[in-house]
């Protein structure tokens, strides 16, 4: 409690040894949003100048890791919308960031491209919470607490991105 | 829920794949401290006066904003 009061106070040896201490949590929920290692570490150096500019705002009492999850998930949306308006510039193709974890090597991979297609096609907010719900198996609580949302608001945000897959799917000649 | 909406989770995984190993590889801390090193960027009093000018003129001639927003 007396390391985040000092932080709070705008001590710089209190927030290195909180950024220490919380970057490689932080990294790891970035990088699971955006799955794009490089990225996710400047987003994560990004993060932290955000807390460091906010600490003032920051309340002790509450914890330190949600808070930071929660400003590391508004970073983590911004650059996927960047991105997104980047790669509707370039061209349809998925991102290169859905095709960099190891897929299972039974799906083959024209369905691989059509299935990261159609998920690179979702709204960022949807794309985002479905990957942590579907793919990455995160806690909706802790999704919810990372959004700023309701348990209820991350269900409803599944269901949507899963009908609009299951469309975009079936245009594809992909019957899921 | 339509039966095949059951199946897109499982096809998303399959296909998409969880995030192997999302641990910190190095240290990010000799970035964090460049980036708090850096100065900040700072207008030059003119660069002030001047978007203070513009501002005024708005307010003085409001039948100007369409005429510069046409020119976007």
């Amino acid at each position: 409690m007396e390391l985040l009061e000092q932080f709070t106070r705008g001590d710089s040896e209190a927030f290195e040894t909180l950024f220490r201490q919380f970057q490689g949590e932080v990294y790891g929920w970035i990088v699971r949003i955006v799955r794009d290692p490089g990225a996710a570490e400047d987003l994560t150096v990004e993060t932290f100048w955000r807390i460091y500019r906010a600490r003032s705002r920051f309340d002790p009492q509450r914890g330190f890791g949600p808070w930071a999850r929660r400003i590391a998930t508004n970073v983590a949306l911004e650059h996927l919308r960047t991105r997104r308006n980047e790669t509707t510039l370039e061209d349809d193709s998925p991102p290169a960031c859905l095709r960099w974890s190891p897929p299972d090597p039974a799906v083959g991979a024209e369905l691989r491209e059509k299935v990261a297609a159609a998920f690179g096609k979702l709204p960022v907010k949807l794309r985002a919470t479905a990957t942590l719900a579907m793919i990455e198996e995160a806690p909706y609580g802790d999704i919810a607490e990372a959004l700023g949302v309701s348990i209820g608001a991350v269900k409803s945000r599944v269901f949507r991105a899963v009908r609009l897959l299951r469309g975009d799917l079936q245009r594809m000649g992909v019957e899921p | 829920m339509n039966p095949s909406d059951e199946r897109i989770p499982d096809l998303m995984k399959r296909a998409l794949g969880p995030v192997a190993d999302a641990g910190l590889k190095r240290d990010l801390w000799p970035r964090m401290r460049a980036r708090l090193d850096r100065p900040a960027i700072r207008l030059p009093w003119w660069d002030w006066a001047l978007a203070a000018a513009i501002v005024l003129c708005f307010i003085l001639f409001p039948a100007a904003i369409p005429a510069v927003l046409y020119q976007f």
